[in-house]
């Protein structure tokens, strides 16, 4: 995968994860394209579309759109149900999770694609793994912090 | 405690009813899923403070003023798009100078607060604002023992990477020292960090260090994950810095591990490195196939967390099959059994009843389905499985799941190349038909036209192409151009025979002619002009073609083409007789574009010879003053000359001059590689096999080559028709390397190197040592966008870098690129520069070789009088020294001279030479692994000023103080050019290195006459 997009409905970029190297004119051009083109393909149409020499996965999960950009050799479906882990992951971490959650706690939606994701591959596609680490965390903090709090 | 609570708790309510995971189709819930509603805390993290919260929603609430029925907070029509923009400015200004006032500060910051305003800045960024500090505090949160603070620096750093070296360092020794902390939460972030930055100068310090965290025994499963994929990106980035070696045969076997996680992130990271070094990592294919084989027949449950909606393990059976694909099948017949029994199983698994109705199940098992069926494809040895495989995708093209039939298209694709398995795609033709003319997606009609493309062979040809073309009429003008390559290469391959192809190109210009590129008429007039068979029914053809009121220009020119070759074919039927041939054609004159209307110029000329009758009427038109005073400098040109060639010229000369178009010697089709090029390699289904044939007489031993090839037409009178190309549409589709300035740069480094009616291509250079930067200057010479622009450099033997370029040039605008060049040792090609750009859809394609010759990288050398002397006398070996005489064009100019030498990059050294008509330089030519000394001289020979044909040879002449030093045959140059004007001497001496001595010499002897005005006889010695 080269990189992932989270957008809003109105074209508001939520996170951007880049797995290859880019300046930031360069990815400020692609996201804009990307989302112009996505945003304006119509609700029942194929969630794969070639783009430059990329492929583009995407899918709509209520305000927020997905989208990732993963090279020729790449599997589309499984990279659908990437996005799927992940929002499931974000739902069962944030409990019913909206495009709120991740404009409040973006730094958790980064880590928590982190610990999922990492160079473009898939890290770890246990669920309860990947949330483990993420409330270790949060754990490792509570004590840390139980001082001051 | 937030006022956005209120706004949302309906939607709240409704969403909890309907529990369980707000997940699922958004179209089917009209986008209320996803749901809305303020952020909560989970039960377990109350303790979990929201640092950014206070200031997030201030932002929120100045951008999107909150509507109680809009569904979702930034939604709804309530948009104060103007205002709240600037609010939002004018609050993260506030913000930021709050920030930067508190990280100034006297007091120090405790870890909270600056973990709070890092945040905040990161924060800020995101939402598309530049960010100029923090960077410090950010490292600065590395270092502590907390770990959310932590965290934030490692993503602070890892989203804003700066490539101040300083903080580079900084940074490094954080990640150094949780990598060493033994503490695998934070190992784990130190490893997040590297992967995601990537960046070279993380590469370098610790590529050596990962590979050994992978491997040890007492590493954390969760942190073995983390170091697999850091490796692997590291990998990508800068393989030559992870080390290969001992800890490889190590990684292979990770396949065999227990814990599920770590296998999935080291099979990506096997696959990465066996398709670099498939051999060091052979051994890993039996694993592979022994973990997918235990995946496949375990039962669903079997592996726990790992099984998604039914499925086992479908992330890791992806990635091991991807691997498989790095290697040939299994030699091993034991174990390519097993595999082969794993694919029967994934292939029978397809059509068993889903185990549930949810699209993640039948996603997940079809991704494994399809990755298997890539396999198959892969091994491209089991006949039985392809079928199956084909079946199988046949049976997707009718699912209601868009997804899958455009996956089906798309997988099909590679079926039909492979032998065992094209017919079996075949069968489903008609299916694929349909779904170009039902799908309601414009991709995944895309994807039935590539497999029509694909399955077609002779049997279906003349059924496809007619579909195709059909499609043709009603296609999106995005896939266009491409329907219409493909057509032509598919008509053009299948023709049995030829009327046939004649008029499906003729379909084609008149269905889409706005998307035929000149390719595609160039071609059709090379298969009509090498096959003598289908001449008169082309000619018949376009000539009722040209009848309709309003036919296209690219019909105009096949028409004009076609007539002018071959219109006396059908000359004979009075309904088409010479006359009415020339007024069909000539009504159609004054609504073409200049490059075709020299081209029916040239049509008019050749119907001169071929039909008497109708000189005078043509002599007419030419002599009109529209023709004669025609603006257009071309077609005034040729009005002038056919009209004079006509007048003087004997029937006889005519004839030969305007001569029948002779075969065109047979070459791959320019069409199919066009599609090539706009498809990519690799995404062609194999057509190699369209070098057929086009050729009535194969033996043709004229000297040019096609019309594609675009070379100055030679002085044959037969070309006259290659002419027009050449003059006027040859930046169409030149491919040849356009020199023609190049010697223009042997003495200077600026000017303009290229210039058709669209481009001027002006070069700045500048060189120092063995470096050097030129800037190439694109002007659009046209009032129309050029669009894809792209160039590249080729280049042998030097390194030459350049910069990207924007993809537009507006009209009238100039375009700047910077070239860095690097002299790497001594060479002789000169760099090309190929670009690429569409300009009114056709996409043009020029190629100019630039100036950069070895002398570039003198540096001028100063030199006194015995110096120079005696290292000239040093130079004598035969291997150190070029010369060579050539005769004078022009009378000698000492300044002139002078500039020349001091622009050829050496250093003019005056009052060396006894002579003072003679010129000596000095100079070093330098190159990345070496510096060649040069010395150089010019001898204008004053003897042979005078016209006395007597004059002595230069060697014995009293102003040729060297010429003892002359090998003799040298003197017999001299002499031969006894008595021309200005004849002239250059010596050359250097250590050149290896052999190259004289080639180089004499190119520099060659670059020298072309200016014509220095040296007219070149000594240079070797």
């Amino acid at each position: 995968m080269q990189f992932m997009l989270l957008f809003s409905r109105q074209g508001k970029l939520r996170l951007q994860k880049w797995y290859v190297p880019l300046s930031d004119k360069e990815k400020k051009k692609i996201t804009r394209e990307l989302v112009q083109t996505v945003l304006a393909r119509k609700p029942k149409m194929c969630s794969f579309l070639e783009w430059r020499d990329l492929k583009i996965v995407y899918k709509r999960y209520a305000s927020l759109y997905f989208c990732c950009a993963i090279e020729d050799q790449d599997n589309e479906l499984i990279t659908l149900e990437i996005i799927h882990r992940y929002v499931e992951l974000l739902d069962k971490y944030f409990g019913s999770v909206c495009e709120l959650d991740i404009i409040f706690n973006f730094e958790k939606a980064y880590f928590i694609l982190d610990e999922f994701l990492l160079g473009g591959e898939a890290q770890e596609t246990s669920k309860k793994n990947v949330l483990k680490a993420i409330e270790q965390a949060d754990l490792s903090y509570f004590s840390f912090s139980r001082g001051w709090i | 405690m937030f006022d956005l609570e209120v706004l949302v708790t309906t939607e709240r309510e409704r969403s909890r009813k309907r529990g369980g995971l707000a997940l699922g189709d958004p179209a089917a819930s009209s986008g209320l899923r996803f749901k809305n509603r303020r952020p909560e805390v989970p039960a377990s993290g109350d303790n979990k403070v929201k640092i950014c919260h206070c200031f997030i929603r201030k932002l929120l609430c100045c951008s999107v003023r909150l509507n109680p029925d809009a569904t979702f907070l930034s939604g709804g029509g309530s948009f104060k798009k103007g205002k709240s923009k600037e609010a939002e400015i004018k609050r993260i200004n506030k913000e930021l100078a709050n920030i930067r006032s508190k990280f100034k500060g006297d007091k120090a910051l405790d870890g909270y607060s600056k973990k709070k305003y890092v945040c905040k800045l990161l924060f800020i960024f995101l939402l598309g604002h530049d960010i100029d500090f923090g960077h410090m505090e950010a490292v600065n949160l590395l270092s502590s023992n907390k770990y959310t603070e932590k965290q934030i620096g490692y993503l602070f750093i890892s989203v804003l990477v700066n490539s101040n070296s300083d903080l580079i360092r900084l940074i490094n020794n954080g990640i150094k020292n949780d990598l060493a902390s033994r503490n695998p939460t934070f190992m784990n972030l130190a490893l997040h960090c590297i992967a995601n930055v990537g960046s070279r100068e993380m590469a370098e310090a610790f590529a050596s260090e990962i590979p050994r965290v992978l491997v040890a025994g007492d590493t954390m499963d969760s942190v073995k994950q983390s170091a697999a994929l850091c490796l692997l990106r590291l990998n990508r980035t800068s393989p030559d810095l992870v080390p290969m070696g001992e800890w490889t045969t190590r990684v292979v076997h990770l396949l065999n591990d227990q814990h599920l996680g770590v296998v999935t992130a080291a099979t990506s990271l096997i696959t990465t490195l066996a398709q670099k070094n498939p051999d060091d990592f052979k051994t890993s294919v039996s694993l592979a196939v022994a973990r997918l084989s235990r995946i496949v027949t375990s039962a669903s449950i079997d592996l726990q967390d790992y099984t998604y909606y039914f499925v086992a393990a479908p992330w890791l059976s992806v990635k091991l099959l991807r691997l498989l694909q790095c290697y040939p099948p299994p030699e091993d017949a034991a174990l390519r059994s097993r595999l082969t029994e794993c694919l029967e199983t994934i292939l029978n698994k397809a059509q068993e009843p889903p185990k549930s109705k949810k699209v993640q199940h039948s996603n997940a098992k079809n991704a494994v389905l399809f990755e298997a069926i890539a396999l198959i494809i892969h091994h491209d040895s089991e006949p039985t499985l392809l079928v199956r495989a084909c079946n199988q995708l046949g049976q997707f093209l009718q699912h209601r799941e868009t997804n899958l039939r455009y996956l089906a298209l798309e997988s099909m694709c590679t079926l039909a190349s492979s032998e065992f398995s094209h017919e079996a795609v075949k069968t489903h033709m008609e299916t694929v038909i349909n779904a170009l003319k039902t799908e309601r997606d414009v991709s995944v009609r895309q994807r039935a036209v590539d497999l029509l493309y694909a399955m077609c062979d002779r049997s279906n040809a003349k059924q496809i192409v007619a579909e195709m073309l059909s499609y043709l009429e009603t296609a999106d003008y995005s896939i266009r151009e491409e329907i219409v390559l493909k057509v032509a290469i598919l008509a053009e391959k299948y023709a049995v025979d030829y009327t046939w192809y004649v008029d499906t190109i003729l379909n084609l210009i008149r269905i889409a002619g706005d998307y035929v590129s000149e390719e595609v008429w160039y071609r059709v007039i090379q298969i009509v002009i090498n096959r003598d068979d289908v001449q008169g029914y082309a000619a018949k053809t376009v000539f009722e073609a040209l009848q309709a009121p309003a036919c296209h220009e690219n019909l105009v020119k096949v028409g004009g083409y076609i007539l002018g070759e071959f219109g006396n074919l059908i000359a004979g039927d009075s309904r088409s007789s010479p006359l009415v041939q020339f007024n069909l054609l000539h009504s159609k004159f004054h609504l073409c574009s200049v490059p075709t209307r020299a081209l029916l110029l040239s049509a008019y000329i050749k119907f001169i010879n071929l039909f008497p009758e109708v000189k005078a009427t043509i002599q007419d038109v030419l002599r009109s003053d529209s023709q004669l005073r025609n603006a257009d400098v071309e077609l005034q040109q040729r009005a002038v000359e056919y009209l004079r060639l006509s007048c003087i010229a004997s029937t006889d000369i005519l004839a030969t001059v305007l001569e029948e178009m002779p075969p065109f010697p047979e070459r791959e089709s320019s069409i199919l590689a066009k599609l090539k090029k706009k498809k990519g390699p690799g995404k062609l289904p194999d057509m190699d096999d369209s070098r057929r044939s086009v050729n009535g007489s194969t033996d043709s031993t004229h000297s040019f080559t096609d019309v594609l090839n675009l070379n100055p037409a030679p002085s044959s009178g037969a070309n006259l028709l290659i002419d027009v190309f050449s003059e006027s549409s040859a930046p169409a589709a030149a491919t040849d390397v356009s020199e023609e300035n190049f010697p223009r740069f042997v003495c200077k480094n600026n000017g303009v190197i290229y210039e058709n009616q669209l481009l001027q291509i002006g070069l700045k250079s500048e060189y120092r040592q063995n470096l050097g930067r030129m800037y190439v200057f694109y002007g659009n010479k046209t009032s129309t966008q050029f669009l894809s622009f792209s160039s590249s450099v080729s280049s042998s033997d030097l390194n030459v870098h350049s910069k990207a370029v924007d993809p537009v040039i507006e009209g009238g605008a100039q375009m700047q690129q910077i070239l860095n060049i690097e002299c790497v040792s001594d060479f002789s090609d000169a760099p090309v520069l190929n670009i690429q750009f569409r300009y009114g859809g056709a996409l043009q394609n020029i190629a100019v070789k630039l100036p950069v010759m070895l002398n570039k990288f003198f540096q001028p050398t100063e030199m006194m009088s015995q110096d120079f002397f005696q290292r000239w006398k040093q130079l004598g070996a035969p291997q150190q020294e070029v010369q060579k005489i050539f005769k004078a064009k022009h009378p000698m100019d000492t300044e002139v001279a002078k500039a020349k030498i001091l622009g050829f990059g050496v250093a003019l050294l005056d009052g060396v030479d006894p002579n003072p008509a003679n010129f000596v330089g000095a100079g070093v030519v330098h190159t990345k692994t070496t510096q060649v000394g040069c010395l150089l001289r010019l001898e204008p020979n004053m003897q042979a000023q005078t016209p006395n044909g007597n004059a002595a040879p230069p060697a014995t002449d009293p102003s040729f103080p060297f010429g003892a030093g002359l090998p003799g045959s040298h003197l017999g140059i001299c002499s031969r050019c006894r008595g021309e004007q200005g004849d002239g001497f250059v010596g050359l001496k250097g250590t050149w290195p290896k052999s190259h001595e004289l080639k180089v010499a004499f190119d520099l002897a060659s670059f020298l006459p072309p200016d014509g005005r220095v040296c007219e006889r070149l000594l240079l010695r070797t």
